[in-house]
C-alpha cells in the first residue's frame, strides 16, 4: 500500500523541504503577493502618494466594516449557505442604533446623548437586533428548509426597508461622541497607547509561537527548526510594528490640534505635533479575528461548521445538530453585521438610508478572493480580512489614479473572477477538491 | 443462555406509500457477526439505519440487552454503544484523520478548546494497532486511500468502545489486500465480543465472515440461516427467488 512517491529532482526536492518546514500556508503567501503587487503598482502610478501614511491610515479604516462582516461571512459559505441580507441587516442595526441614541434613550430614560450609559446601551440594543435577524434567517434556513440565497434575498429587502421605516427615512445625526470613537479618525489610541498595543502584540505573538512549539514537543511530534520559529516569530513582530510606526507617524492636522488645545484652554507650544495612532475600529477588528479564529480552530462550534461544511450528512451522522448550527452561524453572522454598523455609522457620524449599500457584494467577494470555496468546508478568517483589503485597496487605489466609476467597477468585478480562477487552478494543481 | 446483545422485533418503517422494511425481526449475540443479504432495495440499509439512529421506525420495538431502548438520532445510538461505519463512509473529506475520529465527541483542554495535540496522539496509538502503515495524520482524508480512509472510519468505532458495530458495506471500495486486513479486524472484534452487523453483496465473503446470515427481499425477511447449514447457491436462491433452503418452487 505505501507506494513510494516518484523521486523529485534534487533542487525542487529541497525548495519543498524549505516550504515545509516553515510550514507556511502558501496559499496565504500567495495572497500577501497579491496585495503587495496592488500596493506598489497603485504607489507607482500615483507618485508614491498610495503609500503614505495618510492613505495606509485611510485604507485600513475604510476596510473594517466589510472585513468584519467578512469573517462571519466565512462560516457562513464553509456551511454550504450564502447571505445576501448582511447590508441590509447593517442598516436596520445602524437605524435602531441611530434611533436609540437619539430618540429612545432620552426620551424614555432621559439619557442624553453625552451620557456615559448611551454609547453602551445603544451598541447592546443594536447586537440583540443584529443577532436576533441573523437567528430568525438561520432558523428559516435550518429548520425550515428554505434554501438560504432565498431566505436572505428576502431579507435584503425586508432588513434595509424595516430600517428605513423606523426612521422614516430621515438621516439621524449628530451621534454620541464616545459612540463615534469607534469610527476611525474619531477615535484613535494614540501614540503610547498604540506602541504599547505594539509591545502587548507582539509578546502575546511570541509566547503563542512557543507554547505551540512546547505542545508539539510534549506529543512527541517533530516541531519545525527553531531558525524557521524564530524567523516567524521576527518576520510577525516586525509586521506588527511595522503597522503601528505607520498609523503613528500619520500626524494630525495642525489646525485640529490647535482647536484640541484651545477646548482645553491651553495654547498649542510652536511646532508640535502628534500621531493618531492605531484607531479604535481597527483594535476592534483585530479583536474579532482573533476571536474567529480561536472559534474555528479551537472549539467545537468551529469544529463542526468546517465538518458539516465537508460533508453534512457526516455531520449529521456523528451526532451534530445541523440545524441548530445553521441558527449560531447566522445569528453570529447578524451580530457582526451589528458591530459592522457601529463601525460604519460612527465613521459617518450619522445614520443614512443607504449605509451598507453593496456591502452584501463586498463581503462575498472578500470572503471568496480571501480562498472560501464556494463548494463547502474551505475557507479562513484572515483570508477574508485580506480579501477585504485588497477590495478595497482597489477601489481605493483606482480612485485615486482618477480611473473612471464605470471602469473601477469593471476591474473589481474582473478581478473578482480571476482571483477565484487562480484558486481553482491551485486547488486543481494540489488535488483538493474544488 | 444470556438476552441478545440486539432484538429487533417486527420492525417496519415506510417512504411514501413504501414498505421498505415490512415487520422484520433479526437479533444479535454478543462475539456474533451476522449478515444481511439483498438485492439493492431490499431494506437492509434502511433496517441498519433504524438501528444506528439515523431514522425513525414507524412500529416494532428494538431491545438492546434485554430492555427496551429508544433511538431516535444517531446521538442516542451511539449512548448505547452502537457504532456504524456506513457505505459513504460518512468522513468529512476536508478534516485530517484525527478531527474525523472525533467528530461530534472532541477531546477538550481545561478551557473547554479542543485539544488537537491529544486528539492527534491518540490516533496515532489507535492507528498503529490497527494499520501501522497509516502516516497522514495531517492531511485531509480526501488525500487518503479507500483503505486508509475506512481504517480512519473503523477506527472511530473501535476508540468510543463500541458494542455493536454495525459495517454497511466496509469491504466495497478495497482492494484485495485491504479486504484482507477488514476481515482479519473483524475477526478480532469478534474475540473481543462485540456483535456485529454486516451488509454486502459478496455473498462469499459473507459467508466466510459470518456466523450468521439473514437475507431481505422487497422489504420482508426470507429468512436467517447458519452459514454451515447453507451452500452458496442455497443464498442465492433466497436473494433471487426469495425461497427458503428446502422450500419447494410453487
Amino acid at each position: 500500500m505505501a507506494a513510494s512517491e516518484p523521486s523529485a529532482t534534487p533542487s525542487a526536492q529541497t525548495k519543498r523541504s524549505l516550504l515545509d518546514q516553515l510550514e507556511l500556508d502558501t496559499r496565504l503567501l500567495g495572497m500577501i503577493g497579491a496585495f503587495v503587487l496592488v500596493c506598489v503598482v497603485f504607489n507607482i502610478m500615483t507618485d508614491g502618494r498610495f503609500l503614505t501614511p495618510r492613505n495606509i491610515f485611510t485604507l485600513t479604516v475604510q476596510t473594517v466594516s466589510v472585513a468584519i462582516m467578512a469573517t462571519g461571512m466565512v462560516f457562513i459559505i464553509v456551511t454550504r449557505h450564502i447571505d445576501l441580507s448582511v447590508g441590509a441587516i447593517l442598516a436596520a442595526s445602524s437605524a435602531v442604533m441611530a434611533m436609540t441614541q437619539t430618540q429612545y434613550l432620552p426620551n424614555a430614560l432621559g439619557l442624553g446623548l453625552e451620557h456615559p450609559l448611551t454609547p453602551w446601551i445603544t451598541i447592546a440594543v443594536g447586537l440583540v437586533v443584529g443577532a436576533a435577524i441573523g437567528c430568525f434567517n438561520g432558523w428559516l434556513v435550518g429548520y425550515q428548509g428554505i434554501p438560504a440565497f432565498i431566505v436572505t434575498l428576502g431579507g435584503f429587502l425586508v432588513w434595509r426597508n424595516v430600517g428605513w421605516y423606523q426612521t422614516s427615512g430621515q438621516t439621524i445625526g449628530p451621534l454620541d461622541p464616545t459612540f463615534m470613537a469607534f469610527g476611525g479618525i474619531n477615535g484613535t489610541l494614540g501614540v503610547g497607547l498604540s506602541w504599547i498595543f505594539a509591545a502587548l502584540a507582539v509578546a502575546a505573538t511570541c509566547w503563542l509561537l512557543f507554547q505551540a512549539r512546547r505542545n508539539k514537543v510534549s506529543h512527541d511530534m517533530t516541531p519545525k527548526p527553531l531558525w524557521a520559529e524564530v524567523s516567524l516569530a521576527g518576520l510577525l513582530s516586525a509586521l506588527i510594528i511595522g503597522f503601528v510606526w505607520i498609523m503613528n507617524s500619520y500626524e494630525i492636522p495642525t489646525r485640529r490640534l490647535e482647536r484640541l488645545f484651545e477646548a482645553r484652554g491651553e495654547i498649542m507650544p510652536e511646532g508640535y505635533t502628534e500621531g493618531y495612532g492605531v484607531p479604535i475600529s481597527v483594535f476592534l477588528l483585530i479583536a474579532i479575528a482573533i476571536a474567529m479564529t480561536v472559534i474555528a480552530r479551537k472549539t467545537r462550534l468551529g469544529r463542526y461548521i468546517f465538518a458539516t461544511g465537508g460533508n453534512p450528512d457526516a455531520a449529521e451522522l456523528s451526532g451534530i445538530n445541523t440545524r441548530l448550527l445553521t441558527v449560531k452561524i447566522f445569528g453570529l453572522m447578524g451580530a457582526l453585521c451589528a458591530l459592522s454598523a457601529v463601525v460604519a455609522s460612527s465613521r459617518l457620524a450619522n445614520h443614512t438610508n443607504d449605509i451598507g449599500t453593496l456591502d452584501e457584494l463586498r463581503v462575498i467577494a472578500a470572503a471568496v478572493i480571501g480562498g472560501t470555496a464556494l463548494s463547502g468546508g474551505i475557507g479562513t478568517i484572515y483570508g477574508a480580512i485580506l480579501g477585504a483589503l485588497i477590495m478595497q485597496s482597489l477601489a481605493s487605489g483606482m480612485a485615486m489614479m482618477g480611473v473612471d466609476a464605470p471602469l473601477q467597477n469593471i476591474v473589481v468585478g474582473a478581478v473578482l473572477v480571476f482571483a477565484v480562477w487562480i484558486d481553482i487552478q491551485y486547488r486543481k494543481r494540489m488535488g483538493e477538491k474544488i | 443462555m444470556s438476552a441478545p446483545l440486539v432484538e429487533l422485533k417486527d420492525i417496519s418503517i415506510a417512504f411514501g406509500g413504501v414498505r421498505a422494511v415490512d415487520r422484520v425481526s433479526l437479533d444479535l449475540h454478543a462475539g456474533e457477526v451476522v449478515g444481511l443479504l439483498g438485492h439493492n432495495g431490499a431494506g437492509k440499509s434502511t433496517l441498519i439505519k433504524i438501528l444506528s439512529g439515523a431514522y425513525q421506525m414507524d412500529s416494532g420495538e428494538i431491545r438492546i440487552n434485554g430492555e427496551k431502548a429508544t433511538i431516535n438520532s444517531p446521538r442516542d445510538a451511539r449512548r448505547y454503544n452502537i457504532e456504524t461505519i456506513y457505505q459513504t463512509l460518512a468522513l468529512a473529506d476536508n478534516l485530517d484523520a484525527a478531527s474525523n475520529l472525533f467528530l461530534g465527541r472532541e477531546l477538550t483542554t481545561r478551557l473547554g478548546l479542543v485539544d488537537d495535540a491529544q486528539m492527534e496522539a491518540e490516533t496515532r496509538k489507535i492507528m498503529a494497532r490497527l494499520n501501522p502503515n497509516f502516516k497522514k495524520l495531517n492531511e485531509p482524508v480526501s488525500a487518503l486511500s479507500g483503505g486508509q480512509r475506512q481504517s480512519v472510519a473503523i477506527a472511530r468505532a473501535v476508540y468510543f468502545n463500541a458494542k455493536i458495530l454495525i459495517m454497511d458495506e466496509p469491504t466495497a471500495a478495497l482492494g484485495v489486500h485491504e479486504t484482507q486486513m477488514v476481515a482479519e479486524l473483524i475477526q478480532e472484534l469478534k474475540k473481543q465480543g462485540l456483535g456485529i452487523f454486516l451488509i454486502s453483496h459478496d455473498t462469499r465473503e459473507m459467508l466466510e465472515l459470518c456466523d450468521r446470515v439473514s437475507v431481505m427481499k422487497n422489504g420482508q425477511m426470507i429468512g436467517t440461516e447458519r452459514v454451515e447449514d447453507v451452500t452458496e447457491d442455497d443464498i442465492l436462491s433466497m436473494i433471487i427467488l426469495g425461497r427458503k433452503p428446502g422450500e419447494e418452487a410453487a
